[in-house]
């Protein structure tokens, strides 16, 4: 009896906290949000309706803007998970050879990665429009005399820049502790065996840190598919909505539009669609992990 | 090492030097402009400053409110990251060391959640909050990070309380210690790597973030320094003198932080991210 009293307290002293902070703040949330994307609900007023999928077949059917913000949202994931990837790699690779320097240049690639993407997108705003233009004139330059944030194709890069220049310290640490537990006998037996550099990379690093790329993927994909700070300050947007990621859009809906009911089933639908990209991706990279 | 080798790694040396210079390039020329003059700033953006307008500062200082919000920003990021810090180490002991079935299922259900995005749930959350009474104030926002932060605190301490070795704690245990001056004796302290991963990835995160505080603390009194920051561009659009040293103002104390704690941010990402 006693000792049953004492477990019953250890569990809600150690579990009570977490338990209550949870539904309070991500089940219940999360349900509500359910329930208020079948609701024409504004937000304020005491009064809605129950209007069932309705909210559901406007977005899908009759929004074309949200349609655009993710077909945008996409693409520019796609761009950036690819370039970001890439580069971040390289620059791993780079810096796990025996350099001098090699602390230092990690440490300035990373520290973009500890800034806020909003104020970052100011920052970048007076790069494109001011900081562009000077290098235009010193070099004459086409590619620094436009402006980058007029037109919605450049719009797009400008937002693939900045993420890639945001985020590429946090891949590349991950990927240069990938490359660290690739241990030295496998690559000289490789060596002995005659395998080149290309062979060496294609055959034995990269199946070796698969479990890097699917983490760097994961975050890269799942990251750039919730963009919102630095596209709100960089692009706001723009121009003409061109670069509305689907986070803003549901922003914009819910506290722009006070449509409270439309936003939830936008946000239950971008909910749905993050988790299918992501775990196809992690599926399929997983998949291709080796064991050593 | 070879003669080739050698040079080989001179030559990645100075390409790494060069790559870093224009990674630098954004930053640098933020910090540099931020103290000319307007007009300087418009015709010689590229250039070294003609003369040091340090009074952009000032003026920056005070249209932030720059004490003010710093402090709020402040604030909430400590009592959020210590908050979140306790609830999960505490979860992930009894989960780790009371596995039973409802303990197990919270677990899962803790590591299914890390999936939503807060975009998908920030609609109902704010409704919750404005419930509680909780909209406009420090404790509610904290309160919400403690919510938004928990699930993967909780997954990164799960995986570490799992390879503790019971017997020191056993041992403990039948010396007559209660259970909690365990944990806060004994365990806590086993934790100290973990614990420092999860304070510092979210210390980060949170100092950063801007939605959220922007939805929930509508009073000037209350902004954090990335509200504040939004607020000045509203109004001090194009007037870069005063815009500049804002921004430097909000990202110094980030690069300071990096700089202070440079190598256990690092391993924290990635040991952190690998568990993740």
């Amino acid at each position: 009896m006693r000792k049953k009293m004492f477990e019953a307290l250890r569990q809600s002293a150690f579990m009570g906290p977490s338990i209550v902070v949870y539904v309070t703040m991500i089940l219940i949330p999360f349900l509500l949000g359910l329930y208020y994307s079948m609701t024409d609900w504004n937000g304020v007023s005491t009064v809605y309706r129950w209007v069932g999928f309705d909210n559901y077949r406007t977005t899908l059917l009759h929004d074309p803007d949200f349609a655009a913000s993710f077909w945008f949202t996409i693409r520019l994931t796609f761009a950036i998970a690819v370039l970001m990837n890439l580069i971040g790699f390289g620059l791993a690779f780079l810096l796990t050879k025996k350099l001098r320097f090699r602390t230092a240049w990690r440490a300035v690639f990373f520290i973009p990665n500890v800034l806020g993407g909003l104020v970052l997108g100011f920052l970048w705003n007076f790069i494109f429009t001011k900081g562009f233009g000077a290098i235009g004139a010193a070099t004459n330059w086409h590619l620094f005399k436009i402006a980058w944030l007029g037109n919605e194709h450049t719009a797009f890069w400008s937002l693939v820049i900045v993420s890639v220049w945001h985020g590429l310290g946090y891949v590349m640490v991950i990927y240069i502790a990938g490359l660290a537990g690739v241990p030295q006998e496998i690559r000289e037996a490789a060596q002995i065996d005659g395998a080149g550099g290309w062979k060496m990379l294609t055959r034995i690093t990269l199946p070796l840190i698969m479990a890097s790329i699917t983490i760097c993927l994961f975050w890269t994909i799942s990251s750039t598919l919730r963009i919102f700070d630095l596209n709100f300050s960089l692009t706001s947007g723009g121009p003409y909505g061109s670069t509305e990621s689907v986070a803003m859009n549901i922003y914009k809906e819910a506290f722009g539009n006070s449509n409270f009911g439309l936003g939830s089933a936008k946000a239950v639908i971008f909910f749905c669609v993050v988790v299918v990209i992501t775990s196809v991706q992690v599926i399929l990279t997983k998949r291709r992990e080796v064991e050593i | 090492m070879g003669q080739q080798a050698r040079k080989r790694l001179i030559a990645t040396e100075w390409l790494l030097a060069a790559a870093a210079l224009l990674f630098m390039y954004p930053l640098v020329l933020a910090i540099l402009n931020s103290v000319k003059t307007m007009n300087d700033i418009l015709m010689h953006t590229g250039s070294l400053p003609r003369q040091y307008i340090w009074s952009n500062y000032k003026t920056a200082w005070s249209v932030l409110n720059f004490p003010r919000v710093f402090l709020n920003s402040l604030l909430i990021d400590v009592f959020s990251i210590l908050g979140v810090t306790l609830f999960a180490a505490m979860a992930a002991y009894q989960i780790v060391r009371r596995p039973g079935r409802f303990n197990n299922a919270t677990f899962g259900l803790f590591v299914a959640s890390m999936v939503i995005p807060f975009h998908a749930i920030m609609i109902p959350l704010v409704q919750v909050l404005r419930e509680f009474g909780l909209i406009n104030s420090l404790f509610g926002i904290i309160y919400a990070y403690w919510g938004l932060s928990l699930a993967f605190a909780v997954f990164l301490f799960h995986g570490f309380v799992k390879a503790l070795p019971y017997e020191i704690e056993e041992a403990a245990l039948i010396d007559g210690a209660s259970i909690y001056s365990v944990f806060f004796r004994i365990v806590l302290p086993l934790l100290r790597p973990i614990t420092a991963t999860v304070l510092i990835l979210n210390a980060l995160w949170i100092w950063n973030d801007f939605l959220l505080p922007m939805i929930l603390l509508q009073g000037p009194e209350k902004h954090t320094i990335q509200v504040a920051i939004n607020t000045m561009f509203g109004q001090y659009m194009k007037r870069w003198d005063v815009a500049l040293p804002g921004i430097v103002m909000a990202l110094a104390p980030a690069v300071a932080f990096f700089l202070l704690l440079q190598r256990h941010i690092i391993e924290g990402i990635s040991s952190g991210g690998i568990k993740g």
